[in-house]
């Protein structure tokens, strides 16, 4: 299998060039690309990526590979290349590169922040736990689930034109978590906090995240709601 | 929550709406407009003064004229804000961007005026 890698140091290359390895992939089994990397890094060691769980947990293996992002360890090569016979691994797009396949996350962490991703409720404790309805529960559903891999809004052209303004689909599908929450008493602050041309309404909803995501998840979804709760309180 | 003072609105929401209403008003006077042709098969000048005569029809226009400006004026407001920007430009980016908007700004004041002109000045 040849295997092409983006190499890429910013201290003392010019530029980023594509790196063409030769890997000897074993017959009868469908590996995943995480696992070709690694066959990869057996022949050069300065390769550098990302990995930690290697079972799609962590979201630390994001990357672009033929051209579609998704993480390295659960993606089969089967589904990587298709027909193809060629496997391209890209950092992910749109952020910094630090070296090779390991991107600068700081401005993605950056608008996930600004979202107070945590519960804000300032009521009095009660003396065991907040209680939810279960119907309530599972409006949580579809959105706790995200890892922060970044494979979403990394693949929004919005988010690579705007990302220091645009929270990006990920950071939305965790503030609609927290506007979803019966628990949490803060939704008008939260919603004030989105209502400027670019939190939110750079979605075009062209849903690339929704298609990219490893999780299944949907964030555009979460983002028409957000702009419906939006809509309810500010009409 | 950002900070933009060259969009229509100065709200997201606000934009977001107008875009859409204004929208619906061009889709409805499109259609107004392809109705009369339907209607009138053999249109000549007589015929559409005749249509334009009408006060209904005039203030339809400038209801229009007016969503087409605001509705003109948030999409390239929208382009200009996603690629006149430093990744493209460089230092040049903001003074490119504030020109284009700019030019804009005016273009759909002219047609603006010069349509109200059209409609009541003959």
């Amino acid at each position: 299998m040849l295997v092409s890698i983006y190499r890429y140091n910013p201290e003392t290359d010019s530029k980023p060039v594509m790196q063409n390895l030769q890997v000897e992939v074993p017959a009868g089994r469908d590996l995943m690309v995480l696992d070709v990397l690694a066959l990869a890094k057996e022949q050069d060691p300065s390769i550098a990526y990302r990995r930690s769980c290697r079972e799609g947990v962590c979201g630390s293996d994001g990357m672009n590979i033929n051209g579609v992002n998704g993480l390295a360890c659960i993606t089969p090569l089967s589904a990587a290349v298709g027909g193809g016979k060629k496997l391209v691994l890209r950092p992910l797009p749109g952020l910094p590169v630090i070296r090779d396949l390991v991107v600068d996350m700081a401005v993605f962490y950056k608008q996930f922040e600004k979202v107070k991703p945590y519960l804000i409720n300032d009521e009095p404790p009660p003396a065991i736990e907040r209680l939810q309805s279960p119907e309530e529960r599972a409006k949580l559903d579809g959105l706790y689930e995200c890892i922060l891999c970044a494979c979403c809004s990394t693949n929004c052209p919005s988010f690579w034109w705007n990302p220091d303004k645009f929270i990006g689909p990920a950071g939305l599908l965790q503030a609609y978590r927290f506007l979803a929450d019966s628990r949490d008493t803060a939704t008008t602050a939260r919603l004030s906090d989105l209502d400027d041309p670019f939190s939110v309404f750079r979605c075009r909803g062209i849903m690339n995240c929704v298609a990219v995501c490893p999780k299944g998840l949907n964030p555009t979804r979460a983002i028409g709601h957000i702009r419906s709760m939006l809509i309810s309180q500010g009409t | 929550m950002v900070i933009s003072v060259t969009n229509l609105s100065r709200s997201g929401l606000s934009d977001w709406i107008i875009q859409r209403a204004s929208a619906v008003i061009l889709a409805a006077y499109t259609l107004c407009l392809v109705g009369s042709f339907l209607v009138h098969p053999e249109m000549d000048y007589a015929t559409w003064r005749g249509i334009f005569d009408n006060t209904a029809m005039r203030i339809f226009s400038l209801i229009t004229l007016a969503a087409l400006c605001a509705h003109g004026w948030i999409g390239m407001w929208t382009i200009s804000t996603d690629y006149i920007l430093p990744l493209q430009f460089g230092s040049a980016a903001t003074f490119l961007r504030l020109l284009f908007q700019g030019a804009c700004i005016l273009l759909a004041v002219v047609y603006l005026i010069w349509g109200i002109q059209i409609l009541w000045g003959f």
